[in-house]
């Protein structure tokens, strides 16, 4: 009897501080991204507020922690080997799912604001985005084609770190920029927002951008996929007509 | 100035496209060869999808092929009749190369397959073509003003049955060697991607003993039938044809096929293949260096290709 009571006292006293902790209040500055003809890339202000009953509470300051993951498609990465004095592909493994787009940005280095466990709970950094099981089935060294695969896209700024790119200011609002690459994908893109304190996840949000294409070239993209004959014989007629065009306007001009 | 590719999913620099399409319509229009082979590379470097270099590359074949055929029949230069039996040949050769580029792309060696093939091709009639034109270049040079008449050397070639008149070559021999060089052409420009024009140039020209004039022309049109087939192809299989890539290329390459047909008239017919074989040469040469030279990237990553 005085066990329960005594266990029943210290649930509640550990629930009184949940009661009182903090939540992120976010916003986008843009949920939807249309592609036009001239689409260039575009920023997106991701911003935010900590609501907190009571002040915040002493010791290590609140971490912040935003995430933009794009669609994710399966993918196969090849290693090409010296075979017979010619490089070609050898070993291959196949990714179930990498994201066609992942930035991460903190407020500080992630060894400080995020701890490996949380990490893994949350599938917060890039090596959790990627799902890759069984592939140490496929190759000796699979997880080299992974780290290939991160390199890759790392460089070719689909995939990126920004440590330090997230504003906090007076441990209440914060806001971060994240710059969309002008090679975009169509799709669901996932903002996600931490809130951590040593290292553990205090609070998450999360909030969805639509990427889209728009006008002709949403029209070209759906005609080429549900009409394709009819948009490979219009490919051709362009190319008759322009081919004509030219030939015709070449006259003109010699005269 | 940037521009989106709905299909290809990249955004790249208008007068780069523009530029790409035009030097390579030149090529076209002064060679009598669709340019395939150049611009899958060129399109490759600018970071645009494989599939969708290859696709629409023949559809910008297409493009500066009919241009340049345009400019050739104001000078009567091309033999309709010759096209015509290219063409049967050219289809039939180009389905079942489509078919062996399939299956290369399952078992996931079309890349070596293709460069293999373009290294083996384009270095031996390279070559071959540079060797011959080499020595009549020399010969003209040498034997004063009347360059040498080939039109009328007979090969084990002219004694093929069902032969037919090809006025506009001044040829009467069989059609089946048209037909099987038209075959051969369309099966490798089905697994290449490409309109086949840098073997069917030298071909008409050593093989069917077609004189250089006609056989630019004539290799143009036979081109724009067989590189159209593999674009409706690969529009209705894969959906890798960008329209708006394709614009851009085309818009640039009708005006280089104009400008280079205008130019490669005024070259006498050795330098013109010699020039072309030092192309194909210098084409055959870097893939080599490809294939053989450590790449600096050992890993690739492909999407994959649900079936």
């Amino acid at each position: 009897m005085i066990r329960a009571a005594a266990l029943l006292f210290a649930l509640l006293a550990a629930a009184a501080p949940l009661a009182a902790s903090e939540t992120i209040v976010a916003g986008l500055s843009q949920n939807r991204v249309s592609i036009t003809a001239n689409y260039d890339g575009s920023e997106i202000l991701i911003y935010g507020a900590v609501r907190r009953a009571e002040p915040a509470p002493e010791g290590p300051p609140l971490e912040v922690i935003v995430t933009v993951e794009g669609p994710s498609t399966p993918l196969v990465i090849r290693r090409k080997e010296k075979t017979l004095g010619i490089w070609l592909n050898r070993d291959e493994v196949t990714i179930d799912a990498a994201p066609s787009f992942y930035a991460v940005a903190t407020t500080g280095p992630l060894s400080r604001v995020l701890s490996s466990t949380e990490d893994l709970r949350h599938r917060i950094t890039l090596d959790h985005a990627i799902r890759a099981v069984g592939i140490a089935a496929e190759a000796a060294d699979s997880p080299e084609f992974v780290t290939a695969l991160k390199r890759i896209r790392l460089a070719d700024d689909r995939y990126r770190l920004a440590e330090g790119a997230v504003y906090l200011v007076e441990q209440t609002l914060f806001r971060a920029d994240i710059v969309l690459p002008a090679n975009l994908t169509e799709g669901d893109y996932r903002v996600r927002m931490f809130l951590t304190r040593s290292g553990r996840v205090i609070d998450s949000q999360e909030r969805v951008i639509n990427v889209r294409k728009e006008g002709v070239e949403r029209f070209l993209y759906l005609t080429a996929h549900k009409q394709p004959l009819l948009y490979g014989i219009a490919s051709l007629i362009l190319a008759a007509v322009a081919g004509w065009a030219a030939s015709a306007g070449f006259r003109m001009l010699r005269r | 100035m940037q521009l989106y590719l709905p299909i290809a999913e990249v955004s790249v620099n208008i007068f780069l496209l523009l530029g790409i399409g035009g030097v390579v319509g030149f090529l076209s229009g002064m060679f009598g060869v669709g340019g395939g082979f150049l611009i899958t590379p060129l399109l490759l470097f600018i970071g645009i999808p494989p599939g969708i270099a290859v696709a629409t590359g023949a559809n910008q074949v297409v493009a500066s092929s009919i241009s340049g055929v345009l400019a050739q029949m104001k000078r009567k230069a091309v033999d309709f009749r010759m096209g015509f039996v290219l063409l049967v040949g050219g289809l039939l050769g180009s389905w079942s190369g489509v078919g062996v580029f399939a299956w290369m792309t399952a078992l996931g060696q079309v890349d070596l397959f293709v460069q293999l093939s373009y290294v083996l091709f384009l270095g031996l009639i390279g070559g071959m073509m540079f060797v011959e034109s080499a020595r009549a270049l020399l010969r003209s040079r040498n034997a004063g003003a009347a360059p040498v008449r080939r039109s009328h050397v007979h090969t084990w070639v002219h004694g093929l049955p069902l032969k037919m008149k090809f006025r506009a070559s001044g040829l009467y021999i069989s059609v089946l060697p048209p037909l099987a060089v038209g075959a051969l052409v369309g099966f490798l420009a089905g697994i290449m991607g490409v309109g086949g024009g840098f073997i069917l140039v030298p071909a008409m020209i050593y093989i069917l003993g077609m004189p250089t004039k006609v056989v630019i022309g004539t290799s143009l049109f036979q081109i724009i039938f067989v590189t159209g087939f593999t674009t409706i192809v690969h529009a209705v299989n894969s959906h890798t044809v960008d329209m708006m890539l394709a614009l851009l290329l085309i818009l640039g390459g009708v005006i280089g096929a104009q400008i280079g047909a205008q130019i490669g008239l005024r070259l006498k017919a050795e330098q013109l293949r010699i020039l072309l074989a030092l192309l194909v040469l210098v084409v055959a040469v870097k893939i080599a260096f490809d294939l053989l030279l450590m790449p600096t990237e050992l890993y690739s990553v492909t999407p994959v290709v649900l079936p």
